[in-house]
């Protein structure tokens, strides 16, 4: 079978990018290893209980009348509208440090305010700098690497504002430890502080059912189950891919989300294969903790808390299983028109060593998640007293749970250290989208798929 | 096609590819871009509805013809009068 594209990956980018292209009657397959649509970001159902993998939060959350959102322009851009999202906004979130805290919301003046009062002599930089990155054109595909870290130390005096601020930025989106690219930078503190989190009230899948039924009604195909096993390649050209099946098919384009060391390794040795130092380390644990009340009810009314209990924040793969010194706490009941979720949600996500989850036996694995399950519950004591005692059950992932389902290299969330922005790879018709292009999260990766398919076909004649 | 027509193929296009737009009062002489906060995406999907829906081609070069929607009567009309058989 010949198509004019084939995607890897039923991911947000794959699905995105599978959408415009056959929209514009492009012959589009989709292959997926695993049975559940959604990549990194899935859902699946435990003991009753109905679970997200990722969703902490959309980020992007707009105002409908605001057309050059992010979120807006892809909503335009896969025909469909702000209703198949239900995206509601949160109620506000903090980011915690010892001693001091930011609230914010998705209105800035919040942050603004929050900033003025705690580091006033900070509060006219940090004002100049927010105007300055509101100007800046994060879209612009080919600007060079520079460090975050580094633009923030000469544009904000106070180290710990400037550590306060890249928390939860790193945390949503950085592939590197200690420091990222400021170009993402500005994307992601855009995307979380100028605009905002939503949540619809169904959980990811209500956005994966909205992609997948929109893919399917502009005549897309889609084989779940179908992992690809390798991409063959003649030369410097892609001409199709094998399945694990055995089955061969051909192609005029390929678009990857399995990632960019992944993709290359499916090419085999023909293909130049990237140094070691280019498959991502930065992945977490996450704790969920399900409660027969909601957090509200027991005086806990944050949507997402960014924490650091330590001296200096640290943001790298820990040498021991888990770094418990810093995270994020998300209660999804805490979001506006939340009540009808049966349960009350505490989600705990800390940064995990993958190489150290690698290493356990099966047994020690077992204990090991055992031990989150006890850290997600001292810290929902820590937040909620009285949360243990309404305990109905926990459940947890592990970078191996990541890896497992999604073939990231590490259970890496967000991919290579290094992104390929315009989306190409030395072979000429093999695209990356989705994590390893470099815009990442839902929106991100909505918005990658988008990009690679409107530069790589549909702007070709 | 007549120049009226093409015009409502245009703003019916439009109203595709861009639904939250507010089609209810464009002004004919003036850039699309400025009056609808349209931005390159949504001019790509303008060319992208015109090859789907009536197989004309716009090519690169020629994107900034659509800037209004006089130009865009102006450069797409002849392309409509050559689908029409006479
Ligand atoms: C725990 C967690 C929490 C998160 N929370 C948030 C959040 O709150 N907000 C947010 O915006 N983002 C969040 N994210 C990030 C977000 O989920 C990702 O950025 C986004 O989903 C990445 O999508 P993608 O298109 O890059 O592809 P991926 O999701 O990486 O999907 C790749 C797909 O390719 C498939 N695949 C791989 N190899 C093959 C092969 N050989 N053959 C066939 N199929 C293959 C995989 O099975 C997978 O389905 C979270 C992620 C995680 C893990």
């Amino acid at each position: 079978m010949h198509y004019d594209a084939i995607i890897i990956g039923a991911s947000m980018s794959g699905l995105a990018a599978g959408i415009r292209l056959a929209y514009f009657d492009k012959r589009v397959l989709i292959l997926e290893r695993h049975y559940a649509y959604g990549g990194l970001n899935s859902y699946y159902r435990q003991d009753g209980h109905e679970f997200d993998v990722g969703l902490h939060a959309v980020t992007n959350f707009c105002d409908p009348n605001d057309r050059s959102a992010p979120l807006s322009k892809l909503l335009r851009q896969l025909r469909l509208t702000r209703e198949d999202f239900d995206l509601r906004p949160q109620s506000y979130s903090q980011i915690k440090f010892p001693g001091i805290a930011l609230n914010f919301s998705n209105d800035f003046a919040l942050l603004e305010e929050q900033v003025a009062r705690q580091f006033p002599k900070s509060a006219d930089n940090f004002r100049k700098f927010v105007e300055d990155l509101r100007e800046f054109n994060d879209t612009d595909l080919s600007k060079p690497y520079a460090s975050a870290r580094k633009t923030l130390q000469d544009r904000l005096d106070d180290p710990l504002l400037i550590e306060m601020l890249l928390c939860p930025i790193m945390y949503y989106g950085s592939a590197e430890p200690h420091d990222m690219d400021f170009t993402q930078f500005v994307t992601m503190f855009k995307s979380l502080f100028l605009e905002g989190f939503g949540r619809p009230p169904e959980g990811v899948r209500k956005i994966i059912k909205a992609l997948v039924k929109k893919y399917r009604a502009v005549g897309g195909q889609i084989k779940m189950k179908s992992g690809v096993a390798k991409i063959n390649i003649d030369a410097d050209r892609m001409r199709g891919v094998t399945l694990d099946t055995g089955e061969t098919l051909t192609a005029d384009n390929i678009f990857s989300s399995a990632g960019y060391v992944e993709t290359m390794a499916l090419c085999g040795d023909k293909a130049k294969q990237p140094p070691p130092e280019e498959t991502g380390a930065v992945s977490f644990v996450e704790s969920i903790a399900v409660l027969d009340t909601k957090p509200k009810e027991l005086g806990h009314d944050a949507t997402i808390v960014f924490f650091n209990n330590a001296k200096t924040f640290t943001y790298a793969p820990p040498k021991e299983l888990v770094d418990l010194t810093s995270g994020v706490v998300c209660s999804p009941n805490n979001y506006q028109d939340h009540d009808r979720l049966p349960n009350g949600i505490f989600r705990v996500t800390w940064l995990a060593s993958p190489s150290a989850w690698s290493k356990l036996s099966e047994s020690a694995y077992k204990d090991a998640t055992a031990q989150c399950n006890e850290h997600v519950l001292k810290t929902l004591n820590s937040y909620i007293p009285s949360g243990t005692e309404r305990l109905v059950c926990t459940d947890m992932f592990t970078p191996r749970t990541i890896e497992r389902y999604t073939g990231h290299r590490n259970g890496a969330v967000y991919g290579s250290p290094t992104k390929r922005r315009d989306g190409c790879t030395p072979i000429k018709n093999l695209y990356i989208c989705g994590t390893d292009q470099g815009f990442l999260g839902i929106v991100g990766a909505m918005l990658s798929g988008i990009t690679v398919a409107n530069l790589h076909v549909l702007s070709k004649a | 096609m007549g120049d009226l027509n093409v015009k409502k193929v245009i703003l019916e296009i439009i109203s595709i590819v861009a639904p939250d737009a507010d089609l209810s009062d464009v002004k004919t002489d003036v850039r699309l871009r400025d009056q609808l906060e349209m931005d390159s995406m949504d001019f790509l999907d303008i060319v992208m509805e015109l090859r789907k829906r009536y197989k004309i081609e716009v090519p690169k070069e020629d994107y900034q013809m659509l800037a209004s929607l006089d130009s865009c009567v102006e450069y797409l009309a002849p392309k409509f009068a050559a689908l029409s058989p006479a």
